[in-house]
């Protein structure tokens, strides 16, 4: 049950990522997928191996992978603000070298 | 009593990330992705992990505040006082989300798990501390090195009068 409730929180933020057109809309549905990463390992940690404490440390390390998105895409937030007065992404469609 | 616990908080959370991407209003969507992410740490909180889900509980409510934020300075329409629609290609959206559910859903549901292997420990959160000061001391090492080049690579990006702000010939003369 787990594991379906994190197929759930997955596709609902690949929905999010695939049709928003805010930045930090789309950042919210990555977070979800990224959630959905948290929930399983947990799932994982405590119904087939509970007794080592790898699954915890991939879940650490997941939360620690969802604040680095977190930080750089409010940091590409920004840029994309300052840079081009936009915050949606198909008003940053194309790469300028 | 702990299923049906679980089914409320998993309900709950699916509801808040769908809830996400309805709503016209940002301020709610923000809102709305806090209490998924509340009732999904509350369920991780079922299986024992209290450290992983009060972590989380807490983490996430400190990024949706700052999440907030950044709404307000950067959107046009935080409030939802103006209902504009900010989706494309949400019919193609839709429908690849529903497959990866499906795939993902059935391949949880069919697979045959192996058999629980031990149990947990009396004090989980004292065998994660345990570890992450023992054997896995080198993954939480690299992790504060990750974390470490993300902030300075956020400030990089981020900083006014930087290496990316904007043209060239837009800086001050003696910036150039």
């Amino acid at each position: 049950m787990f594991l379906v409730l994190a197929a759930a929180l997955f596709a609902t933020g690949l929905f999010g990522a695939l049709s928003q057109q805010s930045v930090v809309m789309v950042m919210m549905g990555l977070e979800l997928m990224i959630n959905a990463l948290v929930v399983a390992g947990a799932a994982f940690w405590y119904f087939l191996a509970p007794a080592r404490p790898d699954g915890q440390v991939f879940v650490l390390v997941v939360l620690a992978a969802m604040t680095v998105e977190m930080a750089l895409g409010f940091a590409v937030a920004t840029l994309l603000m300052r840079a081009r007065d936009a915050d949606m992404t198909d008003m940053a469609g194309d790469l300028r070298g | 009593m702990r299923v049906t616990a679980f089914v409320l908080l998993a309900l709950l959370a699916v509801a808040g990330g769908v809830a996400v991407f309805v709503v016209n209003s940002m301020a709610r969507a923000t809102i709305a992705l806090a209490v998924s992410f509340v009732a999904a740490g509350a369920a991780i909180l079922l299986v024992d992990a209290a450290y992983l889900g009060v972590i989380t509980i807490l983490m996430m409510l400190m990024e949706m505040g700052i999440m907030a934020i950044f709404m307000i300075m950067f959107m046009m329409n935080p409030g939802g006082l103006m209902p504009m629609s900010m989706m494309h290609n949400k019919r193609g959206a839709l429908v690849v989300s529903i497959v990866v559910f499906l795939l993902l859903a059935g391949g949880a549901l069919g697979t045959p798990w192996p058999q629980r292997r031990g149990t947990p420990p009396s004090d989980p959160t004292l065998a994660l501390g345990e570890a992450i000061m023992g054997g896995k001391m080198l993954v939480m090492m690299t992790v504060s090195a990750v974390l470490f080049a993300t902030i300075v690579s956020a400030m990089v990006l981020a900083t006014g009068r930087g290496r990316y702000d904007g043209e060239p010939s837009a800086r001050p003369a003696d910036d150039a």
